[in-house]
């Protein structure tokens, strides 16, 4: 949608010295520690790093579902760090999807259903059976998610988490549970979601192959971004090597 | 550290998460433990008092009166094959006069032998002593009557004997098996200030009331083998030239059947309510142990993997349910304890025993817990049996994904039902598990039930008062003659000071049969149209008395087998032994007593004997109504007297007194019932479903929507519960009001809508705070912990 990505004129989110500290106890956890970081309308980032390396514990907070301990978070020049649980439902409701490594489908709910679920609450959604064409699940509408594979249910998850056309997509290892051929197709939902609805997409992951498909990858290390690394080609999904 | 003792951690801090279930689950097992003591424990104080006393008191099995009957025949009924001792005694109605209260009490007048103790009804001494025979002015007075008036032994009051005042001194209080629940004439409830008993010696009330050598009263025991109606059949026919009005048996006798009512209701309640109780807690354990087992298949797959025995491991869940009844049944024994100690006094109140105990005998608490423990297993059987069958292997694996079925969707031609999302996933989990919705609906509409049962009560007074009191007995006091009288006496009556009206009555003792069903009643007949006193039809509208012909209470004429139309044979108990045939004009309603009306025109043909008057009933202008007490303490003609007026009062007293309580036990026991299903309906749910509502929260929905799917869920199960509840509540108190019916009296069926909205409304509250209660922990819910497991 947009052409020129390497000028914008204000970041989806600017994030300065975040710092996430979790104490049990007497020990202290600093998951974050000093992060700071700008996404780009309609781009892809990547985020890779060890486990425990605090990628989960940054993309809760931009996604509105945890608090940093100090540190500043600015959705489109907005400050979410200071904001109320009210306020925050309501900014994951209008503006973030989700995809998670375990899809957290709704299983009283078909797939049509799934996605109907969001866009019933959402204000300018697609319909549900074009949320699903998208991620080729037109066929599939009727079905509960007990009856669909593991990566069908990845992506009725993107089908869902796109339908409300959010402004960011946040995915948590789309591609953890799954194997390299389905993964393929989930990353090639995701790939087409981000280039046809222009929502920024942040991608965690474990499989180092999956960064050439992105615009930016973010490495992480003990809690802050080791490095940043822009790819000057970017590479289709079906060609990650897994 | 030995296996065993791990796996007792385990139970240890399982029930420590769990404590709010497993409390709540335990009250509703106390509440069933209470009850079940309660109401047995009450039913053996009351029959075991009554047995002892009735056996040591030697109380008469066989009952009848007559006008009077020559001494010299108690040797013939002492003959009757079964009968074991005869007692023939003096009994009169009187009217008695105490210092400083103005209305006059009515009291029973009752001869006891001039030496020696009565082979029969013998009385039991409170204090004091018994008259001696040469002091005609001694007497010896019921307990309820002497507490009421704050009387002791050498006080005084006076009676009205046949006419004369006469000054009593008293000398003893006693107890009567007759008079264990002494109710005066014309009262529903106990009035013990205004109704008394007092005994004199035989001789002296022989002179009194002209009955020298003989009598007009008689009791006899019978032996083991006697055969009753026999008995009671030959006492009749001996007693029949001498105006006898039939014999009866302790069914019939007052006291005794109010005694037995009371028995029937206990054993009712010990049927019906305490099994509620253990099938709500058999149930509510099966669903949390149900879910644990669920929850915890995995750790149940790698105990059975390493070693441990199915038995061990079925042991310990049980040992779960066994350790949350031993909490309910130490609750419930406590409870039920103290409050039948409360009940037991509550009683002393009423009836009049030497002596009664709570029974607190060990093998009622070994029931008790036994029964609770059985209803526990029960319950845990299931879930239990399902962790036993678990494979070691497939219980490590996570269990496969319900499946739903697409209901509530609508067609599949693009035709949608106004459904959100939202709430089709509260309608579609609710038919998912439809045994456990069904009784979950279930549990919740018993305690709107069991509210109905116990409230219908007040209802049905109401209704009882407004019949009886406002359409039928309208009347302040009805005023019986001493003998019957002329017709002139009501103009006696009308001149009486304060009275505004007055109607004349007659009353004859009379058989009434039909083939081989007999009954001896007490035919009423008054004017046809009255005003003050009116027989009502069954749809409650006055009945104009008819010139011929008779009407029967609807009960009688069950009993008599009579429809409106059929002849009945009546025989005048004035030992003239002519049998009319008389036609049944009419079927009354009545709910005190078996009513037999008919005109006095139709009743002075049918006796031969011109018009006569038996009594009055009368209204009196409040303002002058204690001239009228002083006077009617002065008319020899007046034997006796019902105040209505204080009856009603009474009677209300006594019901408000007893709605408060009531109210209070069952409203508690319906919450807790409510409380136990809701809540624990709610947390299971909850357990089951944190995930997908965790999901919904990440997505965005508020916390009002998220609450709103489980809340759906619950509504609509409670909704449900409401008009099976009614329903229900509606067959128990049909049953109930069909085991209080006897011939003393009858409670109608009556449900007034505010009973069915009350009854709902305590439970819906109920409802309402376990589920805001379950509200506040999906708002706390953890998101982010909630993501990173699968299910
Ligand atoms: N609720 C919590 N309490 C205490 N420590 C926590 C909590 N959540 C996360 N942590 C810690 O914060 C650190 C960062 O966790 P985070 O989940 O962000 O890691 P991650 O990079 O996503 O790892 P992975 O690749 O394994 O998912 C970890 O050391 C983790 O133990
Ligand atoms: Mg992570």
């Amino acid at each position: 949608m947009r052409s020129d990505l390497t000028a914008p004129s204000l970041p989806i989110f600017a994030v300065t010295g975040l710092t996430k500290v979790y104490s049990t106890g007497d020990v202290e956890v600093r998951a974050l520690n000093g992060v700071d970081l700008t996404l780009e309308a309609g781009e892809m980032a990547v985020m890779l790093g060890p486990s425990g390396s605090g990628k989960s514990t940054l993309l809760n907070i931009i996604g509105g579902l945890d608090r940093p301990t100090t540190g500043s978070v600015m959705f489109k020049g907005e400050e979410l760090s200071g904001a109320g649980d009210r306020q925050l439902t309501a900014y994951r409701r209008d503006h973030v999807g989700f995809v998670f490594q375990f899809y957290n489908l709704i299983p009283s709910l078909t797939a049509w259903e799934n996605v109907a679920l969001i866009t019933e609450v959402a204000a300018n959604p697609m319909q549900p059976g074009d949320a699903l064409a998208l991620v080729g699940l037109e066929g599939r509408m009727n079905h509960f998610p007990a009856q669909l594979s593991g990566g069908e249910q990845q992506r009725v998850a993107i089908a869902r988490a796109i339908a409300k056309r959010p402004d960011v997509l946040l995915c948590d290892e789309p591609t953890g549970a799954l194997d390299s051929a389905t993964g393929i197709i989930v990353l090639e939902a995701l790939a087409r979601v981000n280039e046809e609805t222009g929502a920024t997409t942040a991608i965690i992951t474990h499989n180092a192959g999956i960064r050439k498909i992105a615009h930016r990858v973010f490495s992480f290390l003990d809690g802050r971004i080791a490095s940043c690394e822009i790819n000057e080609t970017r590479i289709k999904p079906s060609e990650v090597s897994w | 550290m030995t296996g065993l003792r791990m796996l007792d951690r385990k139970l240890v801090r399982d029930l420590a998460r769990l404590w709010a279930q497993s409390l709540a689950i335990a009250l509703v097992m106390a509440c069933g433990v209470m009850t079940l003591i309660l109401a047995m424990g009450a039913t053996r104080a009351l029959e075991e008092t009554r047995a002892a006393f009735y056996d040591r008191t030697r109380f008469a099995d066989v009952f009848a009166s007559a006008t009077r009957a020559p001494e010299s025949i108690k040797a013939d009924i002492a003959a009757i094959d079964g009968v074991s001792s005869v007692e023939t005694r003096v009994v009169n109605p009187v009217i008695i006069e105490i210092a400083g209260m103005a209305e006059p009490a009515t009291g029973m007048l009752i001869s006891i032998p001039d030496h020696g103790e009565p082979s029969v009804n013998r009385l039991y001494l409170r204090s004091g002593r018994m008259p001696e025979p040469d002091r005609p002015d001694e007497a010896a007075i019921i307990e309820s009557f002497a507490e009421a008036h704050g009387f002791q032994p050498g006080d005084s009051f006076a009676v009205l004997i046949n006419g004369r005042k006469r000054e009593l001194s008293i000398t003893g209080i006693t107890l009567s098996p007759e008079y264990v629940y002494a109710i005066g004439p014309g009262d529903m409830v106990p009035d013990q200030k205004r109704f008394g008993v007092i005994y004199m010696h035989r001789s002296v009330l022989e002179g009194a009331y002209d009955m020298k050598g003989a009598f007009n009263d008689i009791s006899v025991t019978l032996s083991h083998t006697a055969d009753k109606d026999e008995v009671m059949a030959r006492l009749d026919a001996i007693l029949k030239p001498h105006g006898g009005t039939g014999a009866y048996d302790r069914t019939d006798h007052m006291s005794d059947a109010f005694l037995d009512s009371e028995l029937t209701q206990l054993r009712a309640m010990a049927q019906v309510i305490p099994p509620i109780f253990l099938f709500i807690s058999a149930f509510l354990v099966n669903m949390i142990l149900s879910r644990l087992i669920a929850l915890e298949r995995e750790q149940i797959g790698l105990l059975k993997a390493v070693g441990y025995s199915n038995s061990r491991i079925a042991w310990h869940y049980a040992k779960l349910t066994l350790l949350i009844s031993v909490v309910g049944v130490v609750i419930g024994a406590i409870a039920g304890t103290r409050l039948g100690h409360g009940m037991a006094s509550l009683y002393g109140e009423f009836y009049s025993f030497p002596f009664l105990v709570f029974s607190q005998r060990p093998d009622l608490y070994v029931i008790s817990t036994g029964v609770t423990f059985a209803a526990a297993l029960a319950g845990a059987a299931n879930a239990i049996a399902g962790a036993v069958r678990l494979p070691p292997a497939v219980a490590m694996r996570p269990p496969a994904p319900t499946r739903y079925r697409s209901l509530f969707s609508g067609g599949s031609g693009g035709f949608r039902l106004p459904f959100s999302q939202l709430t089709i996933m509260a309608l579609r989990h609710l038919v998912r598990w439809p045994l456990r919705t069904a009784l979950t609906t279930l549990g919740t509409a018993l305690p709107v039930a069991l509210l109905i049962t116990s409230l219908f009560a007040f209802d049905s007074v109401d209704h009882m008062i407004d019949t009886v009191w406002f359409r039928a007995d309208r009347q302040d006091a009805t005023l019986t003659f001493a003998a019957d009288r002329p017709e002139d006496a009501l103009r006696a009556v009308a001149r009486l000071p304060g009275v505004i009206a007055a109607e004349p009555f007659r009353a004859e003792a009379a058989t009434l049969r039909n083939g081989h069903r007999s009954r001896i009643i007490q035919i009423i007949a008054s004017d046809p149209d009255t005003d003050i006193s009116r027989v009502l039809d069954r749809d409650f509208k006055p009945i104009r008395l008819p010139p011929n012909g008779i009407l029967l209470s609807e009960r009688l004429a069950e009993h008599l087998d009579l429809k409106t139309g059929d002849q009945v044979e009546v025989e005048l108990s004035d030992g003239q032994g002519r049998r009319v045939l008389v036609p049944l004009v009419g079927v009354t309603n009545s709910y005190v007593g078996l009513n037999a009306n008919m005109s006095r025109e139709a009743l002075d043909r049918l006796s031969g004997i011109g018009p006569r008057l038996s009594g009055a009933r009368v209204m009196v202008d409040e303002s002058r109504i204690r001239d009228l007490y002083a006077e009617v303490k002065q008319t020899p003609a007046i034997a006796s007297v019902a105040l209505q007026g204080i009856s009603r009062q009474r009677f209300k007293e006594v019901i408000d007194e007893n709605i408060g309580i009531s109210i209070t036990i069952y409203v508690s026991l319906a919450v807790i019932i409510t409380f136990g299903v809701i809540y624990n309906s709610a947390r299971i749910q909850l357990s089951e479903r944190a995930r997908e509502l965790a999901s919904l929260r990440v997505f965005g929905f508020t916390n009002a929507e998220v609450s709103s799917v489980l809340l759906t869920e619950l509504g609509v199960m409670v909704v449900l519960a409401q008009p099976l509840g009614w329903l229900v509540g509606r067959g128990l108190a049909e049953l109930v009001a069909k085991g209080f019916e006897s011939d003393l009296f009858r409670i109608p069926l009556i449900i007034n809508p505010p009973t069915y909205a009350v009854a709902s409304l305590v439970v819906l509250g109920g409802a309402v705070v376990s589920a805001l209660i379950v509200r506040r922990r999906i708002d706390r819910l953890d998101l982010i912990r909630v993501l990173k497991t699968r299910d």
